[in-house]
Formats: structure tokens, sequence, C-alpha cells
């Protein structure tokens, strides 16, 4: 009894600084985006600032423009692009899941083998670029990679097997019911824990990819949130609403550079740390579904 | 309407096949295009690719971008640095996930759990990008918060991490563990607690202290799920992040030594050295090498456990 009651006190601390320390970098960045200038090429970024500001938020306000122009471009990449996803996925995985479906097999392994072989990123990237000419277009962000996934529609296609019954859709048959039908009226709502969960997951995939921005976006106007973080990290003068303009003289002494470095990836942060709470039960349940059959 | 012209027998099968095979149509055009059209374009590494000539256009040049990449130091460091890192993260990412699992479910469904697990899985959610950003934080050799606090601190001079290669092994092991570990400490924590409460309690009933019950009942049925996931590991072993080897480093040509994968050379080599024909040598490279790798993971799986095998 004692030992026991020792080892959950040890658990309790164990775990209790480990999570100080995972979510301590986090609260560094916070903090030095509320540090004022000075203080941060003097000592560095610190969890103990001499002295607070609001400067790099203040600036950013000013050039706000660009930044709501990303945060659009996200935003409409993250949704749209999700919407998409989760429609051709379930689609794809309701007559995989059909027994009575002749091509079942063939059309299984087909979706399967994406995950065992890829021609890898320079066909892919060449393909894109000079086939379907998608370099600095919106699609470019939308459509490689992420539009259907063979993991995602497995995770579906086994939440139909197990848990609509044949009979149901047989009946539904004997009513006179098409295959479009029975996949809107009954298999769609049917799966909507399932459409939750690869939600969840594509949705963040979206916002919070940069790989194909990096590969086929060079356009300002239609960088992603995290291209802009990219492109200040290299470039703090990009925030400049005419960056191109700024960079041929007018002074930028004023440019709390360091400061802004970490008030741009607060913003990066905020919108996931702000739908986290409500995410967070399902992202958890998500990751043990896709874990248990992979 | 041809339907119609169909005696009843062919008309059932038909009509059950045809409208389910347009259902899925969508996907089956997006996998052709975005997954097997790259798939027939690994010619392109046995082409001496022209931008002018295009694609189909170029010349032909055998085993040529092969040779060269083997003949350079890039196509070792890369492998070995891939693998390398793979290895460090399965066996010490395991570890510290079977640790944190363990310790977790010891302190059972507790509120205090739910908010652990939630706050160690929140890195995950982070995209690579703003991890470099909070890595930059640390190590920016001017503002970096450890070299002006921490190494201040301790009294030494401030090290320039962002061209110091010696230190990347480290540091990408620790960003990879700070992001990851959740993630896989959840995968875990749903192993154990599919563990037969019961034979807890027999064992606490013959007297078994804490520490003897996970060795001896917790870790040996924790065996299966490793042994799956580290083969499963390992038959991607060839592949590597290429957020964590790209964003954190900042792309640091100086750190090539230490953070270059197959990933990073080939997108270096596609991307800023426009070398197509190295690069798609490379990426088939890892292709094949990794289908290898896939394939003979899941047969061991599959001797061990079918149920677990992916195919």
């Amino acid at each position: 009894m004692l030992q026991s009651k020792a080892f959950d006190r040890f658990a309790s601390i164990f775990l209790g600084c480990l999570v100080v320390i995972t979510l301590l970098p986090i609260v560094l960045i916070v903090i030095s985006s509320f540090t004022a200038e000075d203080a941060l090429i003097q000592n560095g970024y610190s969890f103990w600032p001499q002295e607070w500001s609001l400067d790099a938020y203040y600036y950013m306000v000013k050039q706000g423009a660009v930044i709501l122009r990303s945060y659009g471009v996200s935003i409409f990449v993250t949704v749209v692009g999700t919407l998409c996803s989760v429609l051709i996925t379930t689609m794809l995985a309701y007559p995989m899941s059909r027994k009575s479906f002749k091509y079942r097999n063939v059309l299984s392994f087909f979706v399967f083998f994406t995950m065992l072989f890829n021609g890898g990123i320079v066909p892919a990237y060449i393909m894109w670029t000079q086939i379907f000419h998608i370099k600095n277009t919106i699609f470019a962000l939308l459509i490689p990679n992420y539009l259907v996934n063979a993991f995602n529609v497995i995770l579906v296609k086994n939440y139909y097997s197990n848990n609509v019954p044949d009979a149901l859709l047989e009946a539904a048959q004997i009513d006179g019911a098409s295959e479009m039908t029975i996949f809107r009226r009954i298999m769609l709502p049917l799966a909507v824990p399932a459409i939750a969960t690869i939600s969840l997951f594509t949705g963040l995939c979206y916002w919070n990819d940069w790989t194909n921005g990096l590969y086929y976006i060079s356009n300002e106007k239609l960088y992603s949130i995290q291209m802009l973080l990219m492109n200040i990290m290299n470039n703090i003068q990009a925030l400049r609403a005419n960056s191109t303009a700024s960079l041929l003289g007018t002074g930028a002494v004023d440019l709390p550079g360091t400061a802004i470095r970490m008030a741009m990836a607060v913003i990066g942060i905020l919108p996931i740390l702000l739908v986290y709470p409500f995410v967070q039960k399902h992202l958890v349940r998500g990751v043990v579904v896709g874990a248990v059959k992979g | 309407m041809k339907k119609l012209l169909h005696p009843k027998a062919a008309k059932s099968s038909r009509a059950s096949n045809t409208p389910l095979l347009l259902i899925a149509l969508p996907g089956i055009i997006y996998l052709l295009i975005n997954n097997y059209a790259p798939m027939l374009g690994i010619f392109l590494a046995f082409k001496d690719y022209s931008l002018i000539k295009g694609p189909f256009g170029s010349d032909w040049c055998g085993f040529q971008n092969f040779e060269f990449l083997f003949k350079t130091k890039d196509a070792f460091i890369m492998t070995r640095n891939t693998i390398l890192y793979n290895l460090a993260f399965i066996i010490i990412g395991t570890a510290v996930a079977i640790f944190v699992a363990i310790l977790m479910c010891e302190l059972g469904e507790r509120k205090r759990v739910k908010f652990y697990q939630a706050a160690m899985l929140l890195p995950n959610l982070l995209s690579w990008v703003v991890i470099g950003f909070i890595a930059y934080a640390f190590l920016n050799a001017d503002t970096g918060f450890i070299n002006n606090s921490f190494l201040a601190w301790l009294g030494l001079d401030p090290v320039s991490w962002y061209s110091e290669p010696g230190a990347w092994p480290a540091i990408l092991i620790i960003v990879n563990l700070w992001k990851n570990i959740g993630y896989q400490s959840i995968i875990f924590m749903a192993s154990i607690s599919g563990i037969d409460k019961s034979l807890y309690e027999a064992a606490a009933m013959d007297g078994a202290g804490k520490l003897r019950q996970i060795r001896a009942i917790t870790l040996p049925l924790l065996k299966p799920t490793v042994i799956m996931l580290t083969l499963m590991s390992i038959g991607r072993i060839f592949y590597s992040d290429f957020g964590l080897f790209y964003q954190v480093p900042q792309n640091s040509g100086a750190l090539f030594a230490t953070t270059q994968t197959i990933d990073t050379y080939v997108y270096r080599g596609l991307m800023e050295l426009n070398d197509v024909g190295m690069s798609a040598a490379a990426g088939l490279y890892q292709s094949i090498v990794g289908f290898i790798l896939v394939l003979i993971a899941n047969k061991i799986v599959r001797k061990v456990d079918a149920d677990n095998a992916l195919f």
C-alpha cells in the first residue's frame, strides 16, 4: 500500500514537471512577443522580461492587411480543402464497404497501394507545374497531397463495415433508393463520428501545411499564414504592406523585428489554441482509433 | 436507358456496380493523378532533364544520375542521417512514451490526467514552421534563450547554434520528442487500458508491488504493440519528417553534415540547385528501398501477429 502511494506521488510529480516542460516553449514565445524590443536585444528572449510592451502587436495591427490576407487564404484553404476531402473520402470509402460491390477488392488494393509506394516529389512537382500549371494558383494549396489520404479512406471504410448493417442497405434498396440516395441519406449521416475524426485531422493538415506553398507559391498574395511566417523568419521586412518598396529605402529603424517574430508565431498558433479545448477529446480519440488499425 | 436492354440478371449486377463505381470515381481520379501518375514519372530519374525540352523531350541517360549521386559524399551522409535519426527516434521515443503512458495510467481516470494528455498532445498540433520559430527563440545566437539566459547563468560562452553541426543530433532528437511524445503515449495508454484489470488485482493480492506489477504484467503485455509499432517505423526508416529537418535548422547550409536527410536532399536538388535528374534519382532510391523495407516489415508483422499486418 505504502509503495503504491509513493509510486502515485512520483507519477504525479513527474508528469506535472513534464507538462510544464512541454508548455514552457510556447509560454516563452508568448511572453517574448509582449516584451519591449530594447529588453529583447539586451537580454534575449526570456521568461522574465525587464520591460513589457505591446509594440509588436501595434505594429502588426498597422500592417494588418498582410496578416489578414494570409489568414483569409489559410481559412479558405482549410475550409474548402477539408469539405472536399471529406466528401471525396467518404464517397470512395462507401463502395469499398459494400460486400456486394464487384470491384471491392480491386478498389481497396488501389487505395491501399498508395500507402506502400510513391513516386516521390520530383515527378509530382514536374506534373503539377508542367502539365497542370498549378503554380501560383489557389489550387496549389488545395489539391496536391492532401485531398484524399488512403489512411482516412480506410478509417471511414472500416467504420462503415463495423457500424452499418447490410440489412439496412438492402431494405433501402428494396424501397427503391438509388445508391446515391443511400449514400446521401443513410451513409453520410451515419458516418458523422468518423467524419468528425477525419475532418479534424484533415483540417489541421491544411492549416499547418507549408510544403505546398514552398513548392508551388511565390506570389505573396497567395501566402497562407504558414508561408507568411516562413517569409518573416527569413526577412522581417516581408510584413510591410508594400515590402518591395520598403526594401528600397524607407527606414526600418523603428521595426521591432525581434518581438514581431514571436508575435507572428503567436498569431500563427492562436487559432489552434482557441479551437483546441473544444476538439481535444475528439483528437485524443482519433489518435487511438487511427493507431489501432493503421 | 441502356439498363432496359439488358436481361434481368445482368441488370441487377450492373445496376449495383455502376452507380457504386460512379460514387467512387472522384476519389479514383484523384488518386490516379496525385499518386499513380508520379509513380510512372519515376522515369525522370533516368533522364538528363532539361527545362526547355520538358519531361518527355529530355534525353535518356541510363543510370548516369545514380552514378553521379552515389559518387558524391552526399548519398552516404543523407542515408546515414536518415537511418540514424529514425533509429534514435524509434528507440528513445518508444521508451519515453511507454514510461509516460505507464505513469498516466497509474493516475487512473482523474481529470488531471485528461489535462496532462491534452497538454502533451498540443505540440503535435503545431506546424513545423511555428516549431521553427520556437526553436529560434531558444537557439538564436544573439537573442536566444539558451545563450542569453541559460549559458550566461552557467557562466559559459554563447554558442552559435545554427553553425554548430555537432549539436544538432541532440537538438533534433529533443525537438522530435517534444512534438511527438504526447501522441505516442496516447497510443500506448490505449493499449495499457486494454489490459485485464483483474491481473493487477491478483498480483496485488499476492503481494506484488507497483514496480513488480509493471515488470511482470504491463511490459510483457505491451510487447506485441511495441513490436508492431517498431516494425512499422522500421518500414519507414528511409523517410524523414521534412519539416523537422528543414524548418528547425532554418535551412542552414553549415549544418548539412548532421541535418541533411534524403527528403531535404531531394528538395534542395529540385528547388535550390535545379538538378532535377539527381533529385529524381535520390527520390527513386528512397521510394524503392522504402518499398522493400515496408514489404519486409509487413512480412515479419504477419509472422508475429497476422491481425496487425497491413496486408
